[in-house]
């Protein structure tokens, strides 16, 4: 059974990008959130990661901030 | 033994990395992450062949080219130390320790933080070093951007669509950075310029609440939400105590990009190679490696 796997993202972030294309590489499904156009989204970013940079990761909960690779294939188990 | 150990895998780096497999040097390559600054670049549009790239892609495509050949590689892994003991040189990190006979220096630089109390607590929390990946979030928001050069005035017009109110604050009696982007800075009715001012602290809760500026002996509290940190960079030298180095800290070398200890090298962003660009630095790159398969081969260990 696949994970659910949600992005938090703004579309001129370069570190967002590479999130995408390392879940694409991967064929991750996703679902991506504009928070830059998305207000109600932003605030539930805010909300589970406590604090405002972009990228935020929510892998069936598990809240990951960053491009940070090893904790989200951990987290994804691959 | 490893013929030659690269330190860093942004362009110079990855660059070097493809030459020495191509002229099958035993090559290890070590570092913390892959693309370096290219990698969190927005558009490029002067690297050659390609007229316009957005700096994930390109970093990919150099990523992609690295993997073709036959190089070992450690991701995630940050040199702490380098030295040479004869013919031999060691390169410490966190993980480990690995013996070369020549080792380019490719580590780049990193962002310039501001070093005042409340900057580590506060950051992603209202303060970023990365204004083109958070500034939307800052919608309607009273912000400060802290710098005088192009980077400070590029993450201000971008703030200028977004934000209620941007303080420029600059440590400099006036503004650095090109003049079209300075005037546009300047014309801006959002934009108010601080200059002479340095920043002393950063204050919040939770979240980032304000900012404090000490300009002419007087220290002045503003209510900002937003903080972007975009005084420059600085070269990743901590483990290159023997190398000489300028006053920027960057390590010195000559055309040959052979640095003060013979069988070290170093090229791209860490070096004083005048012009800091991706497509210079793969250049360097390339040149670095050349300069150590030579020395390899006059040496014949």
């Amino acid at each position: 059974m696949a994970k659910s796997v949600k992005i938090y993202s703004t579309s001129t972030c370069p570190w967002c990008m590479r999130v995408k294309q390392f879940l694409n590489e991967n064929n991750i499904n996703f679902e991506n959130y504009d928070v830059s156009s998305d207000q109600t989204k932003a605030e539930e970013m805010i909300q589970k990661s406590g604090q405002m940079g972009v990228p935020v990761l929510d892998i069936e909960g598990e809240i990951i901030v960053g491009f940070d690779k090893d904790r989200i294939k951990q987290a994804l188990g691959i | 033994m490893y013929d030659l150990v690269i330190i860093g895998a942004g362009p110079a780096g990855i660059t070097a990395g493809v030459y020495a497999a191509r002229k099958k040097l035993n090559t290890l390559v070590i570092t913390e992450d892959i693309g370096g600054q290219t990698a969190w670049s927005g558009e490029i549009e002067n690297y050659t062949g390609y007229q316009f790239i957005t700096g994930p892609d390109l970093a990919q495509k150099f990523e992609e080219h690295m993997k073709q050949y036959n190089l070992t590689l450690k991701e995630g892994e940050g040199v702490e130390q380098i030295k040479k003991t004869g013919d031999a040189i060691t390169v410490k990190t966190k993980k480990g320790s690995y013996e070369a006979r020549t080792i380019v220096i490719a580590s780049g630089k990193r962002t310039r933080e501001l070093g005042v109390p409340g900057e580590k607590e506060f950051k992603n929390k209202g303060l970023t070093y990365c204004a083109t990946c958070d500034a939307p979030l800052f919608s309607g928001k009273d912000v400060a951007v802290i710098g005088g050069g192009n980077s400070a005035l590029d993450a201000a017009l971008q703030l200028m669509s977004i934000a209620n109110k941007i303080y420029l604050i600059n440590i400099n009696a006036q503004l650095g950075g090109d003049a079209i982007m300075r005037e546009k800075a300047m014309e801006s009715k959002l934009v108010t310029v601080y200059n002479n001012s340095q920043v002393t602290a950063v204050r919040g809760e939770k979240m980032v609440s304000g900012i404090k500026v000490r300009k002419e002996g007087k220290e002045e509290l503003l209510a900002v939400e937003g903080i972007f940190v975009e005084i420059g960079l600085i070269p990743n030298t901590d483990f290159a105590a023997d190398l000489e180095k300028n006053k920027l800290e960057e390590i010195k070398v000559n055309s040959n990009n052979e640095t003060n200890i013979p069988g070290i090298f170093a090229a791209g962003d860490v070096t004083d190679v005048p012009e800091k660009q991706i497509i210079i630095a793969a250049g360097e790159g390339a040149k670095a490696a050349l300069s150590a398969f030579k020395y390899l081969a006059r040496h014949k260990f």
